[in-house]
């Protein structure tokens, strides 16, 4: 296999990782690095250097998209990417220093928790009669989004938890290269209580900032090869493009179901092959 | 101030965000926009004079020096080598949420939020202290 065949597969595997991740909502930075590693035989620092590439890409294509809808509230978004810069920091420093198996181990079961999340329903979590963290009134994080009957305010809860939270899910996304939006959304849809609608659009704001921080290290360290970053980031961005334009007319219910399993199985075959010590 | 007067500055602060928002977006959609089409006349450059040498990803050896940092992959660019354009593209791509995050001390410097200029600094430092080298 020369080169090119190698880059033609390569966009092949990347444009399906882009359009399924956004299909079903899973992203397509899961996929990237098992399908790397495992279908091409890739060493799992380029895959990680290459997957961190197409989350940024990703993130900021899909911000637009996001935006129109009006329910992002940068103050949250702009308060916890200190969080997630920092954690990312330290996710690509481990990522320098520790063994690789260990890297594929965690890829692995961050694989399976992923795919359990998206099989549970999201359920919107009430405040009841917790008080609103006063942290977060000093921080103005509170907000309002466009409802039905006019604006509908919100409050946002246990600000330290949410951000503790948050650093590690910058820390997964440093590590691994992906937007970790597992993580992100036990932070701040379980922790911190914020609606849905806007902790989405949040998150996916975060996303692309969180990816800068680490990729900087990535890049000035080696890890980020232009020949292989190339085919993914193109067409995980196609395929990205492209899922979100018929996402609005697909059922994507069984897509989920039989992506979930795919996800289920590649986080098998990762630990697998991280005992076995081949990653 | 009266309530009617707190409540037209709070939908003026809203508006302003949602403004913000709008021109966050573009300037997102831009720097994606331009990272693709540079990666891509890299790709073509590259393809063109690798294409048929065999690839050698199944053995980590890092990149070379001038592919790893901001002033080496510049200058690979300019001299129309098809890695350096390519690495080029990657680097726009990794300064598009930088340049929001430029923006956003800007617009909150405009709105007078002192603490918020504060906040987004540090995210700022943040990422160009991982761009710098000198972070891991």
């Amino acid at each position: 296999m020369n080169v090119f065949e190698f880059t033609v597969l390569i966009a092949a595997g990347s444009f399906a990782a882009g359009l399924l991740g956004s299909l079903t909502g899973l992203g397509g930075g899961v996929v990237v690095v098992p399908l790397l590693t495992l279908c091409f035989g890739v060493d799992i620092r380029y895959a990680i250097g290459a997957s961190l590439i197409s989350v940024i890409g990703t993130s900021s294509g899909a911000a637009a998209a996001y935006v129109k809808e009006g329910f992002s509230n940068i103050r949250i978004g702009m308060f916890l990417e200190i969080a997630t810069t920092l954690g990312a920091l330290l996710g690509a420093f481990l990522a320098l220093h520790i063994p690789t198996a260990a890297i594929a181990f965690v890829f692995g079961l961050t694989l399976l928790y992923s795919a359990y999340t998206s099989a549970q329903p999201r359920m919107e979590a009430v405040a009841g009669s917790r008080q609103p963290d006063p942290l977060a009134t000093k921080l103005r994080l509170n907000g309002s989004f466009p409802g039905p009957n006019g604006p509908q305010p919100y409050c946002v809860y246990r600000v330290p938890a949410g951000f503790g939270l948050m650093f590690g899910a910058g820390t997964l996304s440093g590590l691994l290269g992906i937007g970790s939006g597992a993580v992100k959304v036990l932070a701040m849809d379980q922790a911190m209580r914020i609606p849905f609608k806007v902790s989405t659009t949040t998150s996916n704001f975060m996303i692309g900032v969180t990816a800068a921080a680490s990729a900087g290290v990535y890049l000035s360290r080696g890890y980020i090869d232009p020949g292989l970053a190339m085919p993914v980031m193109l067409s995980v961005l196609v395929g990205a493009l492209v899922g979100s334009r018929i996402l609005a007319r697909a059922k994507v219910q069984v897509l989920r179901y039989v992506f979930s399993g795919v996800v289920v199985l590649l986080g098998i075959e990762m630990i697998y092959n991280a005992l076995r010590g081949k990653l | 101030m009266s309530s009617a007067q707190g409540m037209a500055a709070a939908a003026a602060r809203r508006w302003e965000d949602r403004y913000v928002e709008i021109a966050i977006a573009r300037l997102l959609r831009i720097g994606v926009f331009t990272a693709w089409f540079v990666v891509l006349g890299g790709a073509l450059i590259y393809l063109h004079r690798f294409g048929r040498t065999a690839p050698h990803y199944g053995l980590f050896a890092g990149e070379p020096a001038d592919l790893c940092s901001v002033a080496g992959v510049v200058r690979a660019a300019l001299h129309l080598r098809g890695r350096g354009i390519i690495q080029f593209g990657l680097l726009l791509l990794i300064a598009t949420p930088i340049a929001r995050v430029v923006f956003s001390v800007l617009a909150f410097a405009l709105e007078r939020d002192r603490l918020y200029v504060v906040l987004t600094l540090i995210v700022l430092t943040v990422l160009l202290f991982s761009l710098s080298g000198y972070a891991g």
